[in-house]
């Protein structure tokens, strides 16, 4: 057996090994993604006739108040709850790191929300918000908490950011706990020696040297609120009106309403608003690794 | 070696910089912990109460006797074990398949780097983390229903390609780090690509198997999303979407209810707990000195 015969073999062993990833990846993702654009452009209902229609679809979008609102729900709701998950992951990796009791087990109950199903969270939440503080609110004279937030149209999306960053949290503390574990101790106690506070610690130490997975975990979780579906589900069902439909929400709704076509002309607008905002992000991303 | 002397250089070191562990902090924290535990705490009391004690209050106050009933009504109501079967089917393909389909092909990748179409197919597979599952649902359904696959096997065949991208990415940064040195004695010693992939390679993958196993574990198992849309079968509904019944019925009782949703957490608490040292230990091994 020769050389060339023996790395021609080991060849084709390589080529079978990636085989299955881009034939799996061909004909469950970029196949239906191609046919839903195509699709996009008819007034296809779902099944029976259809027709080209351009871009029909698409102008309609811009005029369908419904569609709109579910886009400034999903971006406010994405953009508040990558604030308030960033903000107290990090300050929750920063207490867990810190010299304390019980660190281990602590840190047990803080990821305990990650392995928990999304939806089965909700409807326990909807009961704590529909019952137990209401009820809560009311034996201490609150006024104001005797009304469901969830059934408050203009607040029910407040309740969406509390249940999604309460499950959101943990695997952003994660990726904080690693960044904080690479700081080496010494430069905090050379920082204390010169007598710096703990805020001038945490501003001119911490906070540089875990910028980088700021916008990491930003990007993450961004992406991923972006998708909002179960918790919203569980929680709200979308209400009250529409007030908490998110994208997602609003294209499978379309589908079980017979309006195919136009569902996916809105999915297509979703993806590539999806893409910008994802480059957007990585470009920000590499600026910072720059400046690091 | 390293186990035991650690003891020494963690006392000297706190007394080094006259720091202590900070009880304030701790009491802080356990403040804070109570976010986690008051819904589950409320989950459990819920589930233990009688009708009546269930639909009134705020749910908070502890049942006057346990009411262990509920769980049988619920296990009998959602067809527990049907739906825990059919949970598992979804996540054994999603974990198995993830494991084979994203190991294999990153190895193909990183040891053809040179070569034009695998470096192609890097970027064409990276792609998937990009195209989130509303956007391709619709089709979606079309397709799984037209080979076959709207049920459960399809859904864990689904979870396989959402997350391959990312997987993808952890398994080729991995295994860049792994010297070819190793492999070509193996080679030398006539060992075929599949042979070095399965005796060498998957073994010191080992790690990271571990990550990719039980974040495929976790996103399938409690995903409500994709079984709900793809599955055609009411029967084969998995765990977390036969909880629905309990949401769109009028006449809910809701210490039932609750029983479900704590059936229905169970599994994957007990694997966190059985698991989480592997899950965390790259986080929480230099955290514990």
């Amino acid at each position: 057996m020769t050389a060339t015969t023996r790395r021609r073999r080991s060849d084709t062993a390589y080529v079978w090994m990636l085989f299955p990833a881009l034939a799996l990846f061909t004909v469950f993702v970029t196949l239906p993604a191609l046919v839903g654009v195509f699709f996009s452009f008819t007034n296809y209902a779902g099944f029976g006739s259809w027709k080209w229609v351009g871009f029909e679809n698409y102008r309609s979008l811009w005029h369908d108040s419904t569609i709109l609102g579910s886009y400034r729900f999903t971006l406010l709701f994405a953009v508040v709850t990558t604030i308030v998950v960033n903000a107290l992951a990090l300050a929750l990796a920063i207490g867990l790191s810190s010299k304390i009791h019980f660190k281990r087990g602590l840190r047990s109950v803080f990821f305990v929300p990650m392995v928990l199903s999304g939806i089965v969270v909700a409807y326990v939440f909807q009961y704590f918000f529909s019952f137990s503080v209401p009820s809560v609110a009311s034996s201490l004279g609150w006024t104001g908490g005797e009304q469901s937030l969830l059934a408050n149209q203009d607040w029910a999306w407040l309740g969406v950011v509390i249940v999604t960053a309460w499950q959101a949290i943990p695997s952003a503390m994660i990726i904080y706990l690693a960044g904080l574990l690479a700081i080496p101790g010494e430069v905090y106690e050379a920082a204390s020696l010169d007598g710096a506070s703990a805020w001038r610690r945490f501003r001119s130490i911490t906070l540089p040297l875990v910028a980088g997975y700021v916008v990491v975990n930003s990007i993450l979780s961004f992406k991923n609120f972006l998708n909002a579906y179960d918790v919203i589900v569980g929680l709200t069902g979308g209400g009250p009106g529409t007030s908490t439909t998110s994208v997602a929400m609003g294209i499978f709704n379309g589908f079980n309403n017979g309006d195919y076509a136009y569902s996916m002309a809105n999915a297509v607008v979703f993806f590539v608003i999806t893409v910008v905002i994802s480059l957007l992000q990585l470009r920000l991303l590499r600026g910072r690794e720059v400046n690091l | 070696m390293a186990t035991i002397p650690t003891p020494a250089p963690r006392a000297r070191s706190s007394a080094a910089t006259g720091e202590r562990r900070s009880w304030k902090l701790t009491t802080v924290l356990a403040i804070a912990s109570l976010a986690v535990f008051i819904p589950l705490y409320l989950a459990v009391t819920m589930a233990l109460k009688t009708n009546a004690e269930a639909s009134s209050g705020s749910g908070f106050a502890l049942p006057t006797s346990l009411h262990w009933s509920n769980f049988s009504t619920a296990w009998d109501l959602v067809h527990f074990p049907r739906a825990a079967a059919v949970s598992v089917v979804i996540a054994v393909v999603a974990v198995v398949g993830s494991l084979a389909v994203s190991s294999m092909a990153s190895y193909a990748i990183v040891r053809n780097w040179h070569r034009k179409a695998f470096r192609y197919s890097y970027f064409y597979l990276l792609a998937a983390m990009f195209i989130p599952f509303p956007v391709i649902a619709l089709p979606q359904v079309k397709l799984t229903a037209l080979l076959g696959l709207a049920n459960p096997i399809g859904v864990g065949l689904l979870h396989v390609l959402l997350s391959m991208g990312f997987n993808i990415l952890l398994y080729t940064a991995f295994l860049r780090s792994i010297p070819f040195e190793l492999e070509e004695s193996a080679r030398l010693d006539g060992a075929s690509t599949w042979q070095t992939f399965r005796q060498l390679i998957v073994p010191l993958l080992g790690p990271m198997n571990a990550t990719v196993g039980i974040f495929a574990f976790l996103a399938s198992w409690n995903d409500y999303m994709m079984p709900a849309i793809i599955t055609a079968d009411a029967q084969y509904q998995s765990l977390p979407v036969v909880q629905n019944i309990f949401a769109v019925s009028l006449t809910t009782n809701y210490n039932v209810a609750f029983a479900s949703y704590l059936m229905a957490m169970l599994p994957t608490l007990v694997v966190y707990f059985l698991a989480q040292r592997w899950v965390l230990s790259g986080v929480t091994q230099g955290a514990i000195k």
